[in-house]
């Protein structure tokens, strides 16, 4: 069946009112105007430079640094290039917003499980948590965090002790962490082992038992590896593979364990407390997302409390919770910038004091925004792509 | 199975006691649970509320008060100021009177801690009785402006109108002063300071964002190729990367792409960047507006004979701000949170005057705790009042209930 087009005659329509000669219309006068915009920029830009004889290359890359980074996790000295230094930054970024990640998660489960509970009391205290972390600027909780509490603390002689222990003074944080001893690398050889057999076990014997429904018992098993490849790997290694390093107080200061810079605590505390605030949120809506009737469904179908939890409401909640999880872990990475005001040297205060020192603004500070955009973009695209595995498929 | 005809009377409140059993006690867990709670909370109160009356000393923000208000406004031209908080806390009695429901809380919330401010003795000389009087002032004002809005029934349009043409006349006319005028010398924006910068900032970066956000949003849902590429480029762009790279761009690198004669405030450059990058943010929010409406809206108004332009800004833009109105409200908080970022380019706003109050004597070098405590208090109450805001607002749309 062919229906027929009404046909126009074009010479009726008077050329301002024709869609397409509008569009096109539109496009060129914008890409004029934007284009001509950037044109007059860039002019004024290669002007400003020409004048000042700072042309617009990355030459300077391989110079001297010349300033000091107090924290880094490669060997870095003033000497070195600033092109070094700003990996040392880039190293701090990406450690900071690890860490804050995967600190802020439990503890935003933690407080949205306890936002959730007919507990009066425990429901309250989470609320407060939350509406208090909310509405305050990040930026003056670091500096609560950091000039309040840490740059107050005690000296390392009078350093208070928190269980663990961990030993808390004017120099910062030190943890007591188990090290590697000689026979560690044994140990560590049948851990990862041991964590691939079972991952490895859990997805075969899973998927035995959903196409052909005979009970493989994958979790028990898996567990069972989990537990026993680590153990053999104890005892196969000699005694003790691990030893705990607990700091102790030698003259002024102390050695040994895991010393965290007052910085670098004061940042991963702000960073972690604000953004499980926010986390926590995000949970708290995922998990009240899911419908008390699947619950009760699940119930009626005989699952047992693990099964609902595992099989009907963790799957479910998952998907509304992580578009928004994503996001915050974005603004966490981005909000860690704000290390600069309290002495952090993470990728853009390393940008700024090369500025100052190379004299290279643009340069440098494109350099620091491409950066941050390619892990905002690396993130996200990695994050998606585990989104789209646990969102529904529509038929 | 037979059914009962008779309806379920409403539940009845519960007494104290099983309310206790119910809530608190409901089982060993629970209870375990109240008890651990109820001892964190006794001692967390107690060294509270013994830090804040006997430990701290609160001398750095009782000193200056008028430095946390206004920075370093000529104090020979304070009527300037004053004149526009006496216009603001009016214009707030009239929406009070309008927009009740959002308003009110905030409205006596303000009138009592300026009453208040104006009463408690200070002993500083620059809360003179003038001061004072401003102070009390603005409860009357309030009040005035909401006895105004309800006899008048003055419409919100209005209001709105009024808003606008206040933050104008303040903005421009009254803070910065004009030469010509021979009452109102000039104030560089150097010496404004305090909350007036971060509620400018603030105010200043939602309104003037708006308008360039919904563009955004529009030209990313465009049919033309060229405007779709540059809306997605500049919002993804200014998303991708923190708030402070921009600030720090426009203070110090856009100079080098303007022409070497002209300069810009700094305290316009710090706007600048917050418009630009809350317009990235208000164009997805919006974005999520425009693609709840539903394709036969469209559709309807094209068989109409509308144009596109009539069907864009008749039909689909009204329908869908009202959907993203609370989202707009969140992002207005997170962007009044984010003013502060301006200290790190240098601007007194409220956190800048507190660093600046701590290195004002040497014996406050100490008192960060104090000060910042502070900032965080004020920050709290305004934003606390606006998420209140938004949540009616919520309610009153019926967002998530349909």
């Amino acid at each position: 069946m062919s229906i027929r087009t009404p046909t126009r005659n074009h010479q009726e329509i008077p050329l301002w009112r024709d869609e397409r000669v509008l569009n096109a219309a539109a496009q060129i006068v914008s890409t004029v105007v934007i284009v001509g915009l950037l044109y007059w920029g860039i002019a004024n830009f290669l002007e400003i430079t020409r004048q000042r004889g700072m042309p617009l290359t990355y030459g300077f890359l391989d110079d001297p640094a010349g300033f000091p980074i107090t924290e880094s996790y490669i060997p870095y000295t003033p000497t070195m290039s600033f092109g070094r230094a700003f990996t040392v930054g880039l190293i701090n970024t990406l450690v900071v917003s690890v860490v804050g990640i995967l600190l802020s998660t439990p503890l935003g489960l933690f407080v949205a499980l306890a936002r959730l509970s007919t507990n009066w009391l425990v429901n309250k205290i989470a609320l407060a948590y939350i509406e208090f972390h909310r509405n305050i600027p990040l930026l003056v909780l670091l500096f609560l965090w950091y000039f309040g509490v840490f740059t107050r603390l005690p000296s390392a002689r009078d350093s208070l002790t928190l269980p663990g222990p961990i030993f808390v003074n004017q120099r910062g944080l030190y943890l007591t962490w188990p090290r590697l001893t000689e026979t560690g690398g044994i140990f560590v050889a049948f851990l990862v082992i041991g964590v691939i057999l079972a991952v490895v076990a859990w997805i075969v014997l899973r998927r035995i038992r959903e196409t052909q429904g005979r009970e493989t018992y994958f979790g028990r098993i898996s567990l069972a590896i989990l537990i026993l490849f680590p153990l053999i790997g104890w005892f196969v290694s000699g005694s003790e593979p691990l030893r705990l390093d607990e700091p102790s107080l030698q003259g002024f200061n102390f050695r040994g364990g895991l010393r965290m810079s007052p910085e670098f605590s004061a940042l991963v505390i702000g960073l972690t407390t604000y953004t499980a605030a926010f986390i926590a949120e995000v949970f708290r809506a995922g998990i009240l997302a899911v419908r008390k009737g699947q619950v009760e469904a699940a119930r009626a179908l005989g699952l047992k409390n693990n099964q609902v939890l595992g099989m009907i409401v963790i799957p479910q909640a998952l998907r509304v919770v992580i578009p928004p999880l994503i996001s915050q872990y974005l603004n966490l990475t981005k909000n860690s910038s704000l290390a600069l005001i309290i002495g952090y040297q993470e990728l853009f205060a390393i940008g700024k004091v090369t500025i100052n020192q190379a004299g290279r603004a643009v340069p440098v500070f494109l350099m620091v925004m491409a950066t941050y955009l390619l892990l905002s973009l690396l993130t996200s695209w990695l994050l998606n792509i585990y989104n789209k595995r646990v969102q529904f498929i529509e038929r | 199975m037979s059914v009962t005809s008779e309806t379920l009377a409403p539940p009845a409140a519960l007494r104290p006691l099983a309310w206790l059993r119910k809530n608190l006690f409901s089982n060993w867990f629970n209870a375990l649970l109240t008890i651990f709670s109820l001892v964190f909370l006794y001692f967390a109160l107690v060294s509270i509320v013994r830090w804040v009356f006997f430990t701290a000393d609160w001398s750095p923000v009782t000193i200056a008060p008028l430095l946390f208000l206004i920075g370093q406004y000529p104090r020979d031209q304070l009527w300037r100021p004053a004149l526009s908080m006496l216009m603001c806390v009016f214009l707030i009695g009239l929406s009070w009177a309008i927009w009740e429901r959002y308003v009110k809380a905030f409205a006596i919330f303000l009138g009592v801690l300026l009453g208040v401010l104006a009463l408690i003795p200070l002993e500083t000389p620059t809360i003179t009785l003038g001061v004072r009087a401003v102070f009390l002032a603005c409860p009357v004002l309030i009040y005035l402006g909401f006895w105004i809005g309800r006899r008048l029934e003055v419409k919100g349009k209005y209001i709105v109108t009024l808003w606008l043409l206040a933050s104008v006349l303040i903005t421009l006319v009254l803070l910065p002063g004009i030469r010509s005028i021979p009452g109102l010398p000039a104030v560089p924006t150097t010496a404004w300071g305090g909350l007036l910068v971060t509620l400018l900032l603030a105010v200043g970066g939602i309104v003037l964002s708006f308008p360039i956000g919904v563009l955004l949003a529009l030209g990313r849902r465009s049919s033309l190729p060229v405007v779709k590429l540059f809306s997605i480029l500049f919002i993804e762009v200014v998303r991708g990367v923190p708030l402070v790279t921009i600030l720090f761009m426009f203070s110090i690198i856009l100079a080098l792409f303007l022409p070497a004669e002209s300069r810009i405030d700094r305290l316009l450059r710090a706007l600048i960047a917050m418009v630009v990058f809350s317009a990235a943010y208000t164009a997805e929010n919006v974005r999520g507006g425009l693609q709840a409406i539903p394709e036969g809206q469209v559709e309807a108004a094209k068989a109409l004979g509308l144009s596109s332009f009539h069907i864009t800004f008749f039909i689909v833009l009204p329908q869908a701000l009202r959907l993203v109105i609370p989202n707009i409200v969140g992002q207005f908080i997170s962007l009044f949170k984010d003013t502060t970022l301006v200290v790190i380019v240098g601007i007194n706003d409220l956190l800048g005057i507190g660093n600046a109050v701590l290195n004002l004597r040497p014996e406050f070098v100490r008192l960060q705790m104090e000060v910042y405590l502070f900032i965080a208090i004020i920050f709290w109450i305004f934003s606390y009042f606006m998420s209140y805001a938004s949540l009616e607002l919520e309610k009153a749309l019926g967002v998530g209930e349909r």
